[in-house]
């Protein structure tokens, strides 16, 4: 894919009079049916290209773009794993994609049939009593989760319950969304096996407490062993637990969030269920709650009546309001009901199995040539530190960008924020062993490079589109769109 | 039962499993503590074939009526436009749909770039500095609008129309309690915002003011007037816009507007029921630094050759963690390259023509329905590609006759406004012929 030319922005390949759309005549009468006033005086300037110049044009941008069906993506608390192609398919036939959201309940019973079954299929693999699919993303779901603990509160009288509790190596989105959502954030540091530490949680656990957000297995993937004292300590001080279900890979049909006590989960579908991460999104962010929560879900539920029927039920006088316009990523929703539906219970489970296993496999046949911080099994994604090359002059961003020369994404790096020079990497079920043992063989031969031929690393990449980009000066003298030059 | 996505062998299993130095995968979560564990199986459906399963969900989707199959006049924020063949094509290019967010530029250039571009597609349609990579959606984009203005502002009071879509204010609504704002609504007059009473509400204490135009009804807002009331006591002025109707109308930015949301459904994107679509954030840069998001911008490499890269991330998540300007991580970059995809091929005169088509053709529309014994315009404004109409029964009955007729009628504005009982908004796009406006005529006609 090395490519050499600068790439020509669309705009720089206009031509005045070119088009790339075909529209009917108009079969109505003409008119100036607005005042001059309201008119756009210039048209915009977007481009004018043919229709072969256009696709030759995103063609050519795909080309240099990596996704998992270019290769290896071990994206770590991502789980880029393989999206089925059927998914596509199903998710585009015109009874889902060319419905409208306000069609009448009587002429969209397959899609509400479909909502009705994922809700209950999510509720089940949860172990929560209900699931709302509304949200769009993780980051929204928590939102969503929060603001539901929000009104569990105040509908207790307990409005002064401002805090939520995350650990030291939680997501960036926990403690943002703990803010939208009007909390104030405690971090709490971990233990030296890198799980929460129990004393420090009970420092700060108090009559403010709102909730304690928990990633689990952890975003070291590590599961939290004393998950029952947590919670215990947790309910017993009057808060709520808070599932971040982006590590949900690991425990599919061997350990449910709301078995281990959690009041409130949210799962990531375009991670956990197989939906295409579309280069940055659309994903969906379903919340699941315990019965107690039920009252606050957002509006609409979609519900069963008697005869059979499926309907939007707003009639929720506690809930929380709406939260997405319309009912949520369907076109996602749809793509994550197929997949479980081709794997069932049996399948899910093996999924989170094979997870597991790949991690481990790769964790112990890298464990001689980089540090590993922590030494016991992990579950679906595990983390190395590059301290070791760090001394050598090679730094852990070094390391993945010489990944890149190989046609392998990189692991993410620098996250979580409690171990040096990390490496958080996730290969996901859906990859063989012989590409974990090419990535293994790589990341070994790395390793003797910077010991050997460090410079090889530290001005890596070598073979791509572009190399290292200058981010200071694109983040102190942003250029953030195209300007037509007079 | 062996499964399509799980490649792992018995052999593999075996080989991996003495490397890891266990005898059995259920070893690897020992630690998981036995009161937590699950036993048993889920109860969920067994297992589908490819087969199988395409059968089961074209029952599904079977059971649903699709625009194929019916006469649409629905639009109410969510629009039936002919969506050509490209978008489509280029959207299914799994280097695209397949990758996540850019966070390794050297091989994402694709995907930077097509944003880049996307970006500046919004701004040439909006008619301001800078647009960010995407929201959810047009309506939590609004809600994103008001949070940044009060932060920006340090005021907590947001005042807004009553004619922006009614889930966009609901959404509004719940964020605020989350945020502590305080949101004023403003009623309609004539099928637009009230200017009086919009004057009397927009105080020192008004962070911003927001209105949506077209609005809901489909009426075009006195935007001039709007921006004076909102500046004249130092608040942002947001208007929400349906960018296709930017082919033609005057773009906010040019009315003076602070931020400009609005949803790119319109614009290539299919409805699916309310989603995926893809909401759009645009700002001048004055404001450049508190938006809410991904950002794209434009840089060089070592060699000084152009690229893009993720920036301004000091404002995101990832950084700043409880002091983000916003929490979100993932938004709806496919259907931005979807939207950008629809822009290009459209191009410069396709976003003109394809706007005067829905203008022309809801305008005969119009026309066509005011000769109809029964009905009447509600509204006297200028119009867009959606008007209200009120009928002597309850939209609800009529749609239900409509339907056997083979037409989806338009949206029951009774819903949200209760002073509005029997009024219907009817939506008119480039896709309705002359012939299959006038059968709607005729069926009503038929049933008044």
């Amino acid at each position: 894919m090395k490519t050499t030319e600068e790439k020509a922005l669309i705009f720089e390949m206009s031509q005045p009079g070119r088009v790339a759309y075909s529209l009917p005549e108009s079969d109505v009468p003409e008119g100036d049916f607005l005042p001059p006033e309201l008119m756009r005086e210039t048209p915009a300037e977007l481009p004018e290209v043919s229709e072969l110049d256009l696709m030759r044009h995103y063609t050519e941008l795909s080309r240099r773009n990596h996704g998992v069906d270019n290769g290896f993506y071990p994206l770590g608390s991502c789980t880029m794993k393989y999206n089925p192609k059927v998914h596509e398919d199903v998710a585009r036939f015109p009874g889902f994609a060319k419905i409208h959201p306000y069609q009448a309940e009587e002429t969209v019973q397959g899609a509400l049939e479909l909502l009705y079954e994922l809700q209950r299929d999510l509720a089940e693999i949860t172990g929560m009593d209900a699931v709302t699919l509304q949200s769009a993303a993780g980051a929204q779901g928590e939102w969503t989760g929060l603001m539901m603990i929000r009104a569990y509160h105040e509908s207790r009288g307990e409005s002064k319950r401002d805090k939520v509790i995350v650990p030291d190596s939680a997501h960036g989105t926990n403690p943002a969304s703990a803010t939208v959502a009007g909390f104030k954030t405690i971090t709490i540091p971990s233990n030296e096996k890198g799980l929460v530490d129990v004393e420090e949680l009970k420092k700060v656990l108090g009559d403010d407490t709102a909730a304690l957000m928990l990633t689990n297995p952890n975003t070291l993937g590590l599961f939290e062993e004393e998950i029952n004292v947590i919670a215990d300590l947790v309910h017993e001080a009057g808060g709520l637990l808070y599932y971040d279900g982006a590590n949900a890979n690991a425990i599919l049909g061997i350990a449910r969030p709301g078995d281990m006590g959690f009041d409130v989960v949210h799962l990531n579908l375009h991670k956990t269920f197989t939906t295409p991460h579309g280069g940055g999104g659309p994903g969906a962010g379903p919340v699941g709650v315990k019965k107690e929560l039920l009252p606050f879900l957002p509006k609409p539920m979609v519900a069963k009546a008697e005869d059979g029927s499926y309907y939007f039920d707003y009639d929720l006088p506690q809930s929380i309001g709406r939260i997405k316009g319309y009912y949520g990523n369907f076109g996602i929703l749809v793509r994550a009901y197929a997949y479980i539906r081709t794997m069932g219970p049996e399948g899910l489970r093996q999924v989170s199995e094979n997870a597991v296993m790949n991690a481990n496999y790769m964790m112990r046949r890298l464990e001689p040539y980089y540090d590993l911080p922590f030494k016991q099994h992990c579950k679906h994604e595990f983390v190395l530190s590059g301290k070791r090359q760090k001394k050598l002059g090679v730094r852990t961003l070094d390391i993945a960008k010489r990944l890149l020369d190989f046609g392998f994404h990189p692991p993410t790096i620098y996250f979580p924020l409690i171990v040096e020079e990390c490496l958080m990497i996730e290969p996901t079920e859906t990859e063989s062993k012989e590409t974990l043992d090419r990535f293994i063989d790589t990341m070994i031969q790395i390793a003797k490079e910077a010991e050997e031929t460090p410079e090889l690393v530290q001005e890596a990449p070598h073979h791509t589109v572009v190399n290292r980009l200058d981010e200071v000066t694109a983040a102190r003298k942003p250029v953030l769109r195209w300007y037509k030059q007079d | 039962m062996k499964f399509r996505y799980l490649p792992q062998t018995e052999q593999d299993r075996k080989q991996m499993l003495d490397t890891i130095g266990v005898e059995s995968v259920d070893e690897l979560f020992a630690e998981i503590p036995e009161s937590v564990r699950f036993k048993g199986k889920m109860n969920l459906p067994a297992p589908m074939s490819e087969l199988t399963l395409v059968k089961h969900m074209n029952r599904m989707a079977g059971r649903n009526t699709s625009m194929d199959q019916a006469v649409s006049f629905l639009g109410a924020g969510v629009y039936e436009h002919h969506i050509p063949s490209v978008v489509g094509h280029v959207v299914s290019r799994s280097e695209f749909y397949t990758a996540y967010t850019p966070y390794q530029p050297e091989i994402s250039q694709g995907e930077l770039q097509a944003i880049f571009e996307f970006q500046t597609m919004i701004c040439e349609l909006t008619g301001m500095d800078v647009a960010n990579s995407s929201m959810y959606d047009g309506h939590t984009a609004l809600s994103e609008a008001a949070s940044m203005a009060a932060a920006t502002s340090r005021k907590r009071k947001i005042v807004i129309s009553q004619t922006v879509h009614p889930e966009a204010r609901q959404i509004l609504l719940t964020s605020a309690k989350g945020l502590g704002l305080q949101v004023v609504e403003v009623p309609h007059q004539d099928g637009v915002t009230d200017l009086a009473a919009l004057s009397a509400e927009a105080d020192e204490e008004t962070a911003a003011v927001i209105v949506q135009s077209p609005n809901f009804f489909g009426n075009i807002e006195d935007l001039a007037q709007v921006e004076r009331i909102a500046h004249a006591h130092k608040g942002l002025f947001i208007v929400s816009a349906n960018p296709l109707s930017l082919g033609l109308l005057k773009p906010p930015g040019q009315y003076g507007a602070d931020i400009v949301v609005g949803d790119a459904q319109p614009l290539g994107i299919a409805p699916s029921f309310g989603g995926p679509h893809c909401g759009y954030f645009a700002t001048t840069k004055a404001l450049m630094r508190r938006i809410p998001g991904r950002i794209v911008g434009q840089t060089v490499d070592e060699n000084g050759k152009r690229g893009f890269v993720l920036t301004l991330q000091a404002r995101e998540q990832h950084i700043r963690r409880d002091k983000a300007t916003s929490n979100i991580c993932s938004n709806q970059a496919l259907l931005a390259l979807a939207a950008s995809v629809y822009m290009s091929a459209l191009g410069k005169q396709g976003m003109q023509d394809v706007a005067r088509l829905n203008l022309q053709k809801a305008h005969y529309a119009k026309e066509r329905l005011s000769q109809v014994e029964g009905i009447e315009i509600a509204f006297s404004q200028p119009f867009f590609n959606e008007f209200v109409v009120k009928l002597p029964h309850p939209v609800s009955e009529v749609n239900r006759k409509l339907l056997e007729q083979g037409i989806i009628g338009g949206y029951d504005l009774g819903r949200d406004y209760p002073e509005l009982a029997n009024h219907m908004l009817i939506a008119v796009t480039e896709v309705r012929t002359k012939e299959e406006i006038d059968m709607l005529a005729n069926g009503l006609e038929g049933l008044l």
